[in-house]
């Protein structure tokens, strides 16, 4: 009961976060594998249930039929050769199947490999930390890097080559919709490649246990049309405006007087540290500390004076601010679109 | 209970433990003395100094279910945390090292050392011998394995448990990114375990090898057996590597070595290599026992003799060679390249064509025997579904582009759980509430059992099914929490209520064996009317536990008796006195003395612990305790010119 209850949930939920709503040609073609393989292996499985059933049944009934039980140890050659035959066909089926699947399965793995990533791909590196993701849009040109968090824009219907590795830990960038998982190795170098085919917001969440805040550590895929991708990467390509506001320009004195420029870089300060996220423009992300709280005001806040409380063991300090500079911290980096 | 009607076609002549009435006098004189020979001293120091395989194994399966409880209720408490989105039953920090301690113990504190625990007590009893070949050697590993379970609850209760994982990846695991004691901790939790069953399988591979009755030749051995021996061997290749890679990661954290450092040269995928080297094997180590508990439980249950006895036997072998072969199958997502990863997925789906091929011989034999529903085949029943179930979704992870997607997710969390409490665990219900009358005198109560195991069935399905629609909607493992708007929360409640009445049915378990330990049905030598050798002993085996050495003329030995099957003679009562036999034909070789009553195995295992426990704060623990173990050793193999000889002086 609790098996067939079980069935109907795995079969008809529909996700938006979920292996099986591909929305680019990797996912996809992963999802036709998965099929294949689970109604191969539902058959095979209910097949086995049947048999011992059926094995039960003539057993049961063997036994109550008999007037005497013979001794224990006997057999009836007959019934032997017949299930040698059974048996044997079994086991040659069974290799038949495993063999297609193979076949099925390295075929589907070279189609999804990075070498069978299309020549027009758009590269990005991904550099996984404890406990978020830095998304580096590679250029000839140093001063064109766009270096941003926890969030990966890619145009829609261009393949997306990653590169990937780790400054700390092992890390896996996993985004179930756009492709399997692919892990990031501290002193080496993984490749591994997405494509949307949809715009939308692809959730994906590190896969690869990485210390204490694991379970906080997601990332959004947002696919924009080509168009808006380009904007939003000229956009980003900009350092930070200077502020326009006094409220703000008192901010950016707090920002840079106290220990934020230690950890953080804002790109047209002095501020250029690597250790925590770019905040050049922290205000255009959709969300804090890596997936774990949506970005709006009150959220920042928090997260500013105490983070330990929201994520607790991450590499970020909590700050000891009045009400005067928080609110001019705030205005700053709200700034910072 | 309808036991009466069983054992007919056993031949009454030859069963236990005749009663002095039927013996003549110097057969009664011969039995006391055997008894006294063979007795274990009493009181706390004969408990110490214990060197009997019945006893010893019973230690080891009761403690290994002491960390079963434990694991369990750590499991219970990771389901409660993941109950709801954004629980705060246990924080990040404490979570981390419960689902660690969780996976720790049930690999290394309870599945491997219950499953060589039952090798341990039936191994002796079913090839017709009085004990293990080497009687201290097993005090010693039962020693070594208490004394890490005791290391790592001491310290988990300390707040310095491990928190990086069973599998203890590096960096996180390595000095720079767990600093303190809790993963050297683990470290030499690993050591103890693994030296522990390394001397387990030794002693099982020579006794197996060279102490059978006469006439059990090799393609006579029982299945069980031969699953024992199959894993023995696994153990003795398996477990150098992670006891080496667990020294390397003692040496990197203790004296800075860089084994697992990419900064300074070293490889952080070489543990991993490491690791699975021993890891995947592991999986089989707790699997083939399981198999052997399964053909034993289906052949007395059904009345007939397995079918395809030598294809068993070979399908335990194949699985013993190609599960070394498998290991990356667990790095796919490394980005290994393609064509070793398709050698790895060709590898791991052929090891479906053994397992395939034990499922079917299983099943043929259900088809041509005689059932009789007893809790023992219910759970041998419950193991083939869940099984079946468990080994097709492992083909799925070993095709590298599904394996990429539901890798480290609930999917895989709900799999092994497939095959492990599947696949071993139900087995292993099955074989306790089978051998309990062997081992106790007593059966256990059918209704509670039967009771018990539709919980553990529904239970088990309930708390793993849903796992894998979570882990192909992208939950990872070993979170501690997730959003709400993830959508998890009501799969993972489910799931935890799953858990609940899966802990509720291995509680009947448990309160079953309890109570039938003092109320159960006296069982008498032999209650199922079963084939194996262990049967023709009194319920529990006496010290000696043949009066005579039995012989054997086929694989279903009390089933395939003569009416005047002969015994064996001549082996000295007035000491501990084996029959050796030859390797392939069990041909009768010499006459081989075992010690008796030591409490050098308790001290050396203690030098050993101030090393292994010492090594976690010092590198000075390393000469200290190779000078203590080397003392110990001085005593343990001190020339013994009386062996054995000390109860003819007693009565002299």
């Amino acid at each position: 009961m609790s098996a067939l209850t079980a069935l109907a949930l795995f079969i008809g939920r529909i996700g938006r976060h979920s292996a099986l709503q591909p929305a680019g040609p990797p996912a996809e073609r992963i999802n036709g594998l998965w099929w294949l393989m689970f109604w191969c292996l539902t058959g095979v499985f209910i097949l086995v249930l049947g048999a011992l059933a059926l094995a039960l049944v003539s057993s049961h009934r063997r036994r109550l039929r008999e007037p005497a039980t013979p001794p224990a140890g006997a057999t009836d050659p007959a019934t032997e050769r017949r299930m040698t035959r059974a048996v044997g066909g079994a086991i040659g089926l069974t290799v038949i199947l495993l063999f297609v699947l193979l076949v099925a399965s390295i075929a589907t793995g070279r189609s999804i490999s990075p070498l069978s990533a299309p020549k027009d791909a758009l590269e990005v590196e991904v550099v996984g930390h404890q406990w978020w993701w830095q998304f580096e849009y590679a250029d000839p040109d140093p001063s064109r890097i766009v270096s941003t968090a926890n969030e990966l824009h890619i145009p829609v219907g261009r393949a997306v080559k990653l590169r990937l590795t780790s400054r700390d830990v092992i890390h896996s960038f996993w985004v179930p919709n756009l492709n399997g998982k692919m892990d990031l190795i501290p002193g080496r170098n993984a490749d591994t490649w997405i494509q949307a085919d949809r715009p939308g917001v692809y959730r994906g969440q590190c896969a690869e246990f990485c210390g204490h805040q694991h379970a906080h550590m997601a990332l959004e895929v947002i696919a924009d049309p080509p168009e808006r991708f380009d904007a939003w990467l000229a956009a980003q390509r900009q350092a930070a405006p200077l502020p326009a506001s006094p409220l703000a320009q008192r901010g950016q004195q707090v920002f840079l007087s106290s220990s934020c420029p230690l950890c953080h870089a804002v790109q047209g300060t002095t501020a250029g540290s690597g250790v925590g996220p770019d905040l050049t423009h922290v205000a255009s992300r959709r969300t804090l500390a890596a997936g774990t709280l949506p970005n709006n005001r009150g959220n920042l806040a928090g997260w500013i004076l105490d983070p330990q409380s929201i994520k607790p063991g991450n590499r970020m300090p909590p700050t000891a601010l009045s009400p005067a500079d928080l609110e001019a911290l705030l205005a700053y980096l709200e700034s910072l679109r | 209970m309808s036991l009466g009607a069983v054992p007919e076609a056993v031949p009454e002549s030859w069963g236990p433990e005749p009663p002095d009435s039927d013996l003549d006098d110097l057969d009664v004189k011969a039995r006391r003395e055997l008894e006294a020979t063979w007795r274990s001293p009493s009181g706390l120091l004969g408990w110490l100094t214990e060197t009997s395989h019945t006893a010893l194994g019973k230690r080891y399966i009761v403690t290994a279910f002491v960390f079963f409880a434990l694991g369990g209720i750590e499991a219970l408490l990771m389901r409660l945390q993941l109950a709801r989105p954004e629980n705060t039953v246990l924080g990040a920090d404490l979570y981390n090292q419960v689902f660690t301690m969780h996976g720790s113990t049930m690999m290394f504190l309870f599945a491997v050392p219950v499953m060589l625990g039952m090798g341990l007590y039936l191994v002796p009893l079913m090839i017709g011998t009085r004990n293990l070949a080497f009687p201290r050697l097993n005090a010693y590993s039962y020693y070594a394995y208490l004394l890490g379970g005791l290391l790592l609850y001491g310290a988990f209760f300390l707040n310095v448990g491990p928190d990086a994982g069973w599998f203890a990846y590096v960096p996180l695991a390595g000095p720079d990114y767990s600093p303190g004691k809790r993963v050297d901790v683990w470290a030499q939790m690993i050591t103890f375990t693994e030296l522990s069953s390394l001397a387990a399988a030794v002693n099982l591979i020579t006794t197996i090898f060279k102490h059978r009755a006469p006439g059990m030749s090799l393609n006579r051995i029982p299945l069980f057996v031969w699953s024992i021996l199959v894993t023995s061997f696994m153990v003795v290749f398996a477990m150098p590597a992670v006891m080496s890679s667990s020294l390397f990661l003692a040496l990197d954290r203790l004296v800075d070595t860089h084994f697992f450092n990419p900064a300074e040269g070293g490889d952080a995928i070489l543990w991993q290599h490491l690791f699975w080297f021993f890891g995947h094997p592991e999986v089989y180590i707790i699997f083939l026992p399981a198999t052997g508990m399964v053909s034993a439980i289906i052949v007395a249950f059904t009345r007939r003799p397995a079918f395809g006895y030598t294809a068993l036997v070979l399908s335990l072998v194949a699985t013993a060679f190609i599960g070394f072969g498998l290991w990356v199958h667990h790095m796919f997502a490394t980005g290994l390249p393609q064509l070793g990863q398709s050698f790895f997925t060709a590898a791991s789906i052929m090891i479906v064509v053994p397992s395939g091929t034990q499922i079917f011989c299983w099943l043929a034999t259900l088809w041509g025997g005689r059932v009789r529903f007893k809790t023992p085949l219910l759970y041998v029943l419950g193991f083939i579904a869940i099984f079946v179930l468990g080994g097709l979704t492992g083909v799925m992870l070993a095709a590298v582009p599904l394996d990429l997607q539901v890798h480290d997710t609930f999917f895989v969390v709900a799999h092994f759980h497939y095959v492990l409490i599947g696949g071993a665990v139900f087995p292993l219900l099955g074989g306790i509430t089978f051998w309990f009358p062997k081992m106790t005198g007593r059966l256990m109560s059918e209704r509670l059992g039967k009771l018990g195991f539709g919980l553990v069935f529904l239970g088990f399905n309930l708390t793993f099914f849903p796992m894998h629609q979570l882990g192909l909607e992208g939950m990872p493992r070993r979170v501690y929490t997730y959003l709400p708007e993830t959508g998890w929360g009501d799969l993972n409640l489910l799931a935890t209520v799953g858990a609940g009445i899966l802990g509720l049915g291995v509680l009947v378990f448990v309160l079953n064996a309890l109570w039938s330990l003092r109320f159960g049905e006296v069982a008498g030598g032999d209650p199922w009317g079963a084939d194996g050798l262990e049967w023709s002993t009194a319920s529990p085996p006496a010290p000696y536990n043949f009066f005579h050495l039995p012989t054997v003329r086929g694989r279903y030995a009390r089933w395939v008796q003569d009416e005047d099957q002969p015994v064996v003679v001549g082996l000295r009562t007035d000491r501990r006195e084996v029959l050796v036999t030859r390797t392939l034909d069990a041909e009768p070789d010499h006459r081989d003395i075992l010690p008796g009553p030591s409490g050098w195995p308790l001290a050396l295992a203690l030098t050993t612990g101030v090393t292994f426990i010492g090594g976690i704060f010092t590198p000075w623990a390393l000469p200290w305790g190779v000078l203590l173990t080397g003392l110990a050793l001085i005593g343990w193999f001190w020339p013994q010119t009386d062996m054995g000889r000390t109860v003819l002086k007693e009565k002299s």
